[in-house]
């Protein structure tokens, strides 16, 4: 088990780094450089000056060589600073992912809550009238674009009902947690809209499966109640591939939160590294980048051990 | 006897069509792709009807409400609703349908060649499709689509064309979209590479790229249009999501996505604006999941249902 943990983290990391080349070398294929940016905003500035800060900061020097000194001072702990704070990157980011977490996890746990019993409720009925309106109803949310789903929301409740606020993080000048709240429920309540959808279909069509199984009829024919054959017996079985599918969508549910973030004008790590990619904020769209990568490296490798934890079938040497 | 003969052979297509007819969200589907195929072919003939076209800007006539000369009505810029609705529908299918099958030659060469060859290529290549498939796809995507492609070393008349938007989005959902055939394929190669047909034809000392093309490819194609199908509706979603991000097709040339760029203001002059694109979105991606749903009942009809 240790020895497959290590092993998965080593891969994981490789593909981290190769990551880090790869977007490193197309954010130097972005337009404009830093220093091009600074001439532009700063008329005085002579050919001589850029040539002269281009040294400086090391950008005269070819790609790898300035990746092998972005690579060694980011070793060090050292990601540089952010074009658009003007701080370095670490200082801001743990704010922006904190923002993220909350808004992440709560869809998440608010998905995974209502597509269980939905799943099982569908998978239950198969064929229905009921699995046939879960099913038209969770095409329907895999089908719908998610801007427009906010933008949606958007309009009926803040613009049509007046209920909740349009955006941001917190009305200005207030500083209530109420306050906060009410800002975080339109998005919460679109990125989940948008998860909850497929993990519905997995849940139902796993447990379709699941219940077509010998040892599903074996207990039903021992008499045992039917709620605790579809609860413990069923789901128990149907959760090990959905698990997985979970952990796999953690870089969809990130896509997802970055549009959420940005029609709601959410500050989280998704608006932060979109804003970064457009305002030529190098570092931060890097750290941004592969901070999203890790996360979802790491959510794979939780999905697989969750998978040895749920299914003591399965073990790693 | 009569029993028999009306149990005739049936070619398989004939079968497979059956069974997608009773499917019939699916064939519903269909016909609406049908429809909306024809309106975006027809576009040029509709803006030369209404005396319109899609990119004349017109700041006297904003926000018309719906009338003869515009069906629609005007956008905040006083261009005519409806065919610009009509011209990014051709925007949204093209990229659609082109990246899914750029996709899908991606897909099937790797597949193929991990599958055939196995051993350490294999490794290597499901290693990279494994990594590619754990990445956050639209950060990627947004990196990719914001790339001065100048600095790529492409010719100017390419990068300065107007074209140039569509050419990049199809390419860049391409280059990550092409995972999930990679696998299916390579997995049914897996198992093909090992029948009687195969040996046959490598006793016969056919080469390599002759087995898999005439040998094995055409007993895999089955899940490569069904998975093809499928991805088609997300791609659809990724383009809208890029253009309305302003990464993806660029104004003037309009598409559904693109015309929602900015729409958090629309909300309050012109809500009818931010719904039309995005039902047309919506009717166009479902229609292609229903599609695709049913082409998997009708072309493998043994997958668990």
């Amino acid at each position: 088990m240790t020895r497959y943990v290590a092993q998965r983290s080593i891969e994981s990391l490789i593909v981290l780094a190769v990551m880090s080349v790869v977007v490193y070398g197309l954010i130097g294929l972005m337009p404009g450089d830093p220093i091009d940016l600074m001439i532009n905003a700063n008329p005085n500035l002579t050919p001589a000056d850029a040539a002269r800060l281009k040294a400086l900061y090391g950008l005269d020097l070819p790609l790898y060589e300035r990746y092998w000194n972005w690579l060694t001072a980011a070793l060090g702990g050292d990601f540089g600073y952010s074009r658009l704070f003007s701080r370095p990157v670490l200082e801001v980011l743990p704010a922006y992912l904190g923002r993220t977490a909350i808004l992440m996890g709560a869809s998440f746990v608010l998905s995974v809550a209502i597509a269980i019993p939905t799943g099982i409720w569908a998978a239950t009925r198969p064929y229905s009238r009921a699995d046939y309106v879960i099913n038209l109803l969770s095409f329907a949310g895999i089908s719908v674009a998610p801007f427009w789903l906010a933008l949606l929301l958007i309009m009926l409740f803040a613009v049509g009902l007046g209920w909740l606020p349009a955006g941001g993080m917190q009305t200005v000048g207030l500083d209530s947690l109420a306050d906060k709240a009410a800002h975080l429920v339109l998005p919460v309540l679109a990125l989940t809209l948008l998860s909850v959808a497929g993990v519905t279909r997995y849940v139902r069509a796993e447990m379709i499966g699941v219940l077509r199984q010998d040892y599903v009829r074996t207990a039903r024919a021992k008499g045992v109640p039917e709620r605790q054959v579809v609860w413990r017996h069923g789901l128990r079985n149907a959760l090990i591939p959905v698990v997985t599918v979970l952990a796999l969508d953690f870089g969809a549910l990130f896509s997802g939160a970055l549009i959420t973030e940005t029609v709601f004008a959410y500050p989280g790590m998704g608006k932060l590294i979109y804003d970064a990619i457009l305002g030529n904020d190098f570092n931060m769209a890097l750290i941004g980048l592969l901070f999203a990568t890790l996360l979802t490296l790491v959510g794979n490798l939780l999905a697989d051990l969750a998978y040895a934890k749920l299914d003591p079938r399965i073990s790693y040497g | 006897m009569a029993e028999l003969a009306a149990a005739a052979p049936r070619s398989l297509l004939g079968l497979t069509y059956r069974r997608f007819r009773r499917h019939r969200l699916a064939v519903a589907s269909a016909l609406l792709l049908l429809v909306l195929a024809l309106a975006a072919i027809a576009a040029p003939l509709v803006a030369a009807a209404l005396g319109v076209d899609a990119e004349t800007v017109n700041l006297l006539g904003r926000f018309q409400a719906p009338s003869l000369a515009h069906p629609l009505g005007t956008d905040e810029l006083g261009r005519d609703v409806l065919v610009r609705l009509l011209y990014g529908g051709r925007v949204s299918l093209i990229v659609g349908v082109a990246a899914a099958l750029a996709s899908a030659v991606i897909g099937t060469a790797v597949g193929l060649v991990a599958g055939y060859y196995g051993g350490r290529l294999d490794a290597i290549l499901m290693r990279v499709t494994d990594s590619v498939i754990t990445l956050p796809v639209l950060p990627l995507l947004i990196v990719l689509a914001a790339l001065d492609l100048g600095k790529l070393g492409l010719p100017e008349a390419l990068t300065q064309s107007q074209q140039i938007s569509l050419y990049r989005i199809v390419a860049i959902i391409a280059l990550v979209g092409w995972t999930r055939v990679a696998r299916l394929v390579r997995g049914a190669t897996l198992s093909m590479r090992e029948r009687e047909f195969v040996l046959a034809a490598q006793a016969q000392g056919a080469s390599a790229l002759r087995i898999m093309g005439v040998h094995i490819l055409p007993n895999v194609v089955s899940p490569i249009i069904v998975s093809t199908t499928l991805s088609v509706g997300g791609i659809i979603l990724f383009e809208s999501i890029l253009s309305f991000l302003g990464l993806g097709i660029q104004p003037p040339l309009p598409s559904w996505g693109n015309m929602l760029t900015g729409a958090q203001e629309l909300i309050w002059d012109a809500p009818q604006l931010v719904v039309y694109p995005g039902l047309l979105i919506f009717a166009t991606v479902i229609a292609f999941n229903f599609l695709g749903d049913g082409l998997q009942d009708a072309l493998d009809p043994r997958a668990a249902r």
